[in-house]
């Protein structure tokens, strides 16, 4: 296939009126269908798409170009969608279709963007290769015999493969940022608060944040205005304004060793390439430390899990979801319609969480989770005394093959992908991650990490990155669809 | 010496009566059809939040300042894990570790006075919904419209001697939160229900085993479930056995408690910090603020009938444990009606007629401004206490009508003109000179029989005290 192009290309076409909404979205479906094997959607919703996108290309003509209209963009199906099926890739939500829009798909859709479809995803975004998923695990473009990484596995595949130029994801412990490295594609997991969670299917609420997936820093930028904001909805999300950006020629980007110990030379090299280009631009890279990195993967699991085990209740077939036939008893109904409807990796964790909760293991797991998560928020505000932002690999390694981190692997093994990602999600930190080149033809990410509010500074070190590098706009070459 | 005492602590959940549910914009309405006051967040839909309702912090830091209990500058809400088909999200919001009222305490009304009791705290909550067993065969219908309903619940210290203090303890919490108007105190409803944790021992004794009575709904039940739950310890524990902790129901039509089974019930809620809503913050300004609404309380209020209005202490406390009745005292008073006598007619024809028509005080008919003008008509003789309880009768089962003018449409006046009297007087006595004589002879009683001819003749409307004075003048003159 050819390249789609950015998202800013599209829009600036479409203000030109160099190319139609509907052209750009029937292109896009063309691509979603050749490319099915990707697996990357879970819906498509052709009909929709295109009506959208024609009343968008008759407002253009009316009233000329603004926001968003007639952008084509995808949602990881984890945002709830007014009359658009939305199955958190679960058997147990597989026909739930929500009578409400989630506020980011509202105020996508209030800024003209047009939802083509709805991204695949681990199941209810518990997974780290987008293998969990009940509608099949998706193939990395780059190699379909690899995982695209998850949990907004179908999001950055799309993207990765040239099928739309903008997706929405979540992020509880890397759900973006890891897809994004894995695919060679721009994802930015805002901080805590910035954008709402009124209508994500929640899986650990302290951790979980939406953000946008596109091909580059700008497009991020341009899709972040879209989705932020206050929402009176959610109680957790922010209404302080955003730090705005202080043009910055020259940054402080500190290295954090820990995060550089145990990197295999194949990702090393890329990074530290990366780095040299930083410096190149004037910026200033030295080592910093985060003293408690290494626990941050048993705190995020053990939080994490537990948030879910009660946010995962809901799931009881009495009102909606998989509900098991002919229930012998309200016991009955609950135990099947759960073990029905929950795949094994998010049994797994609502055992784990149900076990970190209960009376007699609260203060040595949860309670001691929460105390080891202040220390290693405290690390960041240490060292952000220090420097504007850090830099860090994103993930350990390139892409997996297919099974490698399943079936029968210790599931802490996939658990230990997330090393990079999740001390920034237990600090509610804002983390950009961007290509900066690749090991063995699979894509290497860079992640930079900013203060809280602090999206401007990432937004601008990674366009200020992407003007000198053009990793970001490499595309692989995908086999189509028999 | 009683060979057995009990404590009781009680659990007074207490619907705050807010427009809108606690975490959700739904309506809280009583009685409409099912799941019709339910919306996405009270259903648990996937993706919903709740969103604290502000006017459920006011009522409650209004209850924390009328018991003088410590209101938290921050407290936060948690998850309460079960499952049940009632309750949509699996958990219900409440409050573990950091309540929103610490402390504090009520008078209650004792056969031996008023006793202060303490409370151990009030913590937010939301109520689930209603599992409907009887309506459709063989299957449970879920109905979701109590589901987020904002309670209340108010734990009181172990203070409770027996079920009678108990159930004037729930009478006093019911009083002060229908005061403060933040309940609609209609036990009918469920909008106040109790749960009672007792326990029996030896004087002296450490506290016994408890066992808790859940989901009490009016002060009777919970009487009688105490004090058939007292004697059921007592025999288990004289018969030699031993009281297990547990949780009971109330049967009312058998009388009996028993154990409660059911899902509603687990060993381990798994509390934890409700990650989707921040800590609640009390501020000064907010203090201040719902302090200035605090209404006069049931304490003050019985303090000045007795000192200003000159109340005896029995009738001003009985006054002062309804708003309603309080209030309808106070506007005859008002209105220019003796305290007393206004005391006399709401402690006497007023209850009676309630308690006869099945109302609440908040139902009474008659306006107050009306009970005063009777009350002055009859101080100043114009109609006498008699024709003035008819009047009252009139008043009542028409629900309209002015004093004067139902006095006048009637003839209703009292005869008190010494002109007229006497010459009816001396007509009486000259009708009836037997009696006469024997009243002379010394039959004082046979006063009354000439008190009846005159009121006979005057259809009631003579003046009582006119017509004695009379009468002893003629009957002793001749």
């Amino acid at each position: 296939m050819d390249n789609l192009g950015t998202l800013t290309g599209i829009r600036d076409a479409l203000g030109a009126k160099a190319a139609s909404s509907v052209e750009i979205v029937r292109d896009c479906i063309r691509r979603i269908d050749t490319a099915r094997h990707v697996n990357a959607f879970i819906t498509v919703c052709e009909e929709d798409a295109l009506g959208h996108a024609a009343r968008a290309d008759a407002a253009i003509a009316r009233d000329g170009m603004r926001g968003l209209l007639g952008v084509p963009i995808a949602h990881k199906d984890i945002f709830c969608t007014d009359g658009v099926r939305t199955t958190c890739a679960s058997r147990m939500l597989e026909n739930f279709v929500s009578p409400y829009d989630a506020t980011v798909v509202a105020r996508l859709r209030a800024a003209g963007a047009v939802m083509v479809g709805k991204t695949n995803m681990d199941e209810f975004a518990m997974g780290s290769t987008n293998e969990t998923s009940f509608f099949g695990p998706v193939a990395n473009p780059w190699d379909v015999g690899r995982v695209p990484g998850g949990s907004s596995g179908g999001s950055a595949a799309a993207l990765a493969a040239g099928l739309v130029p903008a997706a929405t994801g979540t992020d509880t412990g890397g759900s973006i940022r890891q897809p994004a490295a894995f695919c060679g594609v721009s994802g930015l997991k805002p901080t805590y608060g910035r954008v709402s969670r009124f209508g994500m299917v929640a899986f650990a609420s302290s951790l979980d944040q939406g953000g946008p997936m596109a091909r580059s820093a700008a497009d991020l930028r341009l899709l972040l205005h879209h989705m932020e904001g206050h929402d009176p909805r959610d109680s957790t999300s922010a209404d302080e304004a955003p730090t705005p950006h202080a043009p910055q020629r020259t940054m402080n980007v500190g290295i954090p060793r820990e995060y550089w110990a145990d990197l295999g030379e194949d990702v090393a090299r890329p990074l530290e390439e990366a780095v040299e280009s930083l410096r190149r631009l004037g910026h200033r890279c030295h080592e910093v430390s985060l003293p408690h990195t290494a626990f941050a993967v048993p705190v995020y699991y053990v939080v994490a899990s537990a948030e879910a085990s009660t946010n995962l209740s809901r799931y009881d077939g009495v009102r909606y979801g998989h509900r098991a036939g002919e229930p012998a008893d309200l016991d009955d109904l609950y135990r099947r319609s759960r073990s029905e409807g929950f795949g094994i990796e998010v049994k797994r964790r609502i055992l784990t969480g149900t076990y970190t909760l209960s009376v007699g293991y609260y203060d040595a797991y949860y309670g001691q989770a929460q105390r080891v998560r202040r220390l290693i928020r405290q690390d960041f505000l240490d060292a952000f005394g220090q420097v504007d932002v850090l830099l860090t690999p994103a993930t350990p390694t390139p892409a997996p093959a297919l099974g490698a981190l399943t079936g029968g692997v210790d599931p802490t093994v996939m658990y230990k992908q997330d090393v990079y990602t999740v001390p920034a999600s237990l600090a509610g930190l804002p983390a950009l991650s961007i290509p900066c080149g690749f090991a063995d033809g699979l894509p290497v990410g860079l992640q930079l990490i900013g203060p809280h509010f602090a999206e401007d500074r990432l937004l601008a070190l990674g366009e200020a990155f992407q003007r000198e590098t053009d990793w970001h706009l490499r595309t692989p070459t995908v086999p189509e669809a028999a | 010496m009683a060979r057995w005492e009990s404590v009781i602590g009680l659990e007074v959940h207490v619907q705050l009566n807010t427009a809108s549910k606690i975490f959700s914009g739904a309506g809280t309405a009583f009685g409409e059809p099912p799941n019709t006051q339910a919306c996405t967040v009270d259903l648990a839909l996937p993706g919903v939040l709740p969103v604290l309702n502000g006017e459920v912090v006011r009522k409650a830091v209004l209850f924390g300042l009328a018991v003088d209990g410590e209101i938290a500058e921050t407290c936060r809400f948690d998850r309460k894990n079960y499952f049940y088909p009632d309750l949509p999200k699996g958990y219900q919001i409440s409050q573990l570790d950091e309540p929103i009222v610490r402390g504090g305490h009520v008078m209650v009304d004792t056969d031996d006075g008023p006793r202060q009791i303490d409370l151990t705290r009030a913590h937010l909550e939301e109520d689930a919904g209603k599992s409907l067993h009887e309506d459709y065969a063989g299957l449970t219908g879920i109905d979701l419209n109590r589901a987020g309903t904002p309670l209340l619940e108010v734990v009181s210290e172990p203070q409770l001697t027996n079920p009678r203090e108990a159930a004037a303890y729930f009478r006093a919490m019911h009083a002060l939160v229908r005061y403060l108007g933040i309940c609609d105190g209609d036990l009918s409803q469920g909008s106040m229900r109790c749960d009672a944790n007792v326990s029996v021992r030896r004087p002296g004794a450490p506290l016994g085993e408890r066992t808790e009575i859940k989901n009490l709904n009016s002060f009777r039940f919970l009487e009688k479930a105490l004090v058939f739950e007292i004697d059921r310890q007592i025999d288990v524990l004289e018969s030699g056995g031993s009281v297990d902790r547990e949780t009971l129901l109330y049967d009312a039509e058998r009388d009996e408690t028993r154990p409660m089974r059911g899902k509603e019930l687990s060993d381990d809620y798994r509390y934890f910090p409700d990650p989707d809503l921040l800590p609640v913050v009390v501020t000064q300004e907010l203090l201040a603020e719902v302090r200035a609404t605090l209404p006069e309380l049931p304490d003050a209020k019985r303090e000045r009938y007795e000192r200003t209005l000159g109340l005896d202490a029995r009738d001003a406390r009985w006054l002062a444990a309804d708003p309603d009745r309080a209030a309808y005292f106070e506007a005859a008073v008002d209105a220019g009606g003796q305290p007393k006598a206004a005391a006399n007619w709401i402690m006497g024809d007023v209850a009676a007629a309630l308690n006869r028509d099945g109302r609440p005080p908040s139902m009474i008919p008659v306006p107050a401004e009306q009970l005063a003008k009777l009350i002055v008509r009859t101080l100043d003789e114009t109609v006498s206490g008699k024709i003035a309880k008819s009047l009252f009768e009139m008043l009542w089962s028409s629900g309209e009508g002015d004093v004067d003018d139902l006095i006048a449409e009637h003839g209703l006046k009292q005869v008190s003109d010494d002109d007229s009297l006497t010459e009816l007087v001396t007509n009486i006595v000259a009708a009836n000179p037997a009696q006469a004589a024997q009243y002379r002879a010394g039959q004082a009683k046979l006063l009354g029989y000439f008190v009846g001819q005159v009121m006979k003749a005057t259809s009631g409307k003579a003046n009582p005290r006119k017509v004695n004075e009379l009468l002893r003048e003629h009957l002793r003159a001749e």
